[in-house]
């Protein structure tokens, strides 16, 4: 059977598949969405993504796009009759580039943060308290990073949001404290359909990274 | 806008290098300012707070900065030469080989340079398979971007000419044409190129310019590239 829609590869957990999640279903896009098993690996996903072989992969009108801002900028630019993504002002899709980008080091060091113990979980914990405050003086006083629309900057950071559990019982902090105005942020993001259907319960989210350390030995 | 950009940058520097070839190619009205990355101007720290890092462009009072994003934000810009593709996908496979070489290609060179023993073979044995998948996307093509140079040629411009340079002040010889021939010849026909050929320094300077950092490089693997 050949669809002619969107196939996504992803895996339930992963931020950055739900990046994309979030950004088909903004766009208002069907799609088949396939979940992997990251610990056997399909052939398709092997085939989609031989360079990374990681999630999410789109597949569309046979071709494979990898990497979840990859393929935002993919679904916006062919898609480009429905709601925008990005801003169509050179300057402030660099702008939404560059904090796009900065999400990535955020997740990066949430990794570190559960990874990691002692010295190494602190310094973790401050850069990522660190990275927050920027993310908040970006923000200001707007509704979205995008100013009145949801957009780029937002989908991009908005999963990491459900990891903030996982971050805080960790390594015993409150984001809520460090970073308020991210925290309420989210919390608006959240009554968005697109994101509520695409995150998954924190606690939910703990219980895997649980799972996680163990199966990897960062006990 | 008819402004001129400045470009706070540093011939040494292959990221600097990208945003300067990309304004060349659109024959921008730019001003080259020369940054001391060991005393950062205030320019520098005022319109790169978060990074404090070159190449930064400056456009009509507004700031750009990541070597890559830079790059974009001029193909969107300016008018004239096409510096990524209008499809949508070749354009997404565009940004996915730039991001590969920023991920992968060249901090597997890198740390091949500037390791010894067990860990230098590692890295050196994942250069060798990076240089090897970068060389197979040229893939009959003169440039990545196909008969003229475009975003991944760029992006690679490292590759093209600081490589060489670095591989011989480090003593190894990994990107050499008997092992790489189709990306050598790319090297040598992007380096050949007008815009690019404006934009880089004298290939001793830069040669005695890493030889003469490369203890201090050797200890820290910090790049040092002013």
């Amino acid at each position: 059977m050949c669809s002619n829609g969107p196939v996504l590869l992803d895996f339930w957990e992963s931020p950055y598949g739900q990046r994309v999640r979030i950004a088909l279903a903004e766009k208002g896009l069907e799609y088949e969405y396939k979940e992997e098993d990251l610990f056997n690996k399909s052939d398709l996903l092997r085939k989609s993504n031989p360079v990374y072989k990681k999630v999410p992969v789109l597949i569309h009108d046979g071709k494979t796009i990898c990497e979840s801002l990859i393929i935002m900028e993919y679904i916006d630019e062919v898609w480009s009759d429905k709601v925008k993504i990005l801003p169509s002002d050179p300057y402030q899709r660099a702008q939404a580039r560059f904090w796009a980008d900065f999400s990535n080091k955020v997740c990066e060091c949430g990794q570190r943060l559960w990874q990691l113990k002692g010295e190494g979980q602190e310094a973790a914990k401050k850069e990522m308290i660190e990275k927050l405050r920027l993310f908040e003086a970006e923000l200001g006083d707007k509704e979205y990073f995008g100013g009145d629309n949801f957009g780029f900057v937002d989908i991009a950071l908005v999963p990491l949001t459900s990891c903030f559990y996982t971050y805080e019982t960790c390594a015993n902090f409150k984001i809520e404290e460090a970073a308020p105005k991210i925290v309420a942020w989210a919390k608006r993001c959240m009554e968005r359909e697109s994101v509520a259907k695409s995150l998954y319960e924190p606690s939910k989210v703990y219980d895997f990274v649980c799972f996680l350390k163990k199966h990897f030995g960062f006990e | 806008m008819a402004e001129t950009a400045k470009l706070l940058g540093t011939k040494g520097s292959p990221y600097s290098h990208r945003a300067e070839v990309a304004l060349r190619l659109k024959e921008a009205n730019f001003e080259f300012l020369h940054e001391d990355l060991a005393h950062k101007s205030d320019m520098l720290l005022r319109y790169n707070p978060i990074h404090k890092k070159i190449p930064v462009l400056v456009h009509g009072e507004k700031s750009i900065v990541e070597s890559l994003i830079v790059v974009e934000y001029v193909d969107e810009a300016f008018d004239g030469y096409a510096i990524l593709p209008s499809d949508p996908y070749e354009r997404a496979m565009a940004r996915f080989w730039a991001r590969y070489i920023d991920e992968k290609v060249i901090p597997a060179f890198w740390m091949s340079c500037w390791t010894d023993g067990e860990m230098q073979k590692g890295f050196i044995a994942q250069a060798k398979e990076t240089l090897t998948t970068l060389e197979g996307q040229l893939k009959g093509k003169k440039f990545f971007g196909g008969d003229s140079i475009g975003f991944v040629d760029l992006a690679a411009g490292m590759v093209a000419f600081w490589f060489g340079i670095l591989q011989e002040v480090a003593g190894i010889n990994l990107l050499n044409e008997e092992d790489y021939p189709v990306l050598c010849r790319w090297a040598d026909d992007y380096c050949s190129i007008e815009p690019v050929k404006e934009s880089l320094l004298d290939r001793k300077l830069l040669v005695a310019h890493f030889a003469s950092k490369k203890e201090k490089i050797f200890a820290t693997k910090a790049p040092v590239y002013d």
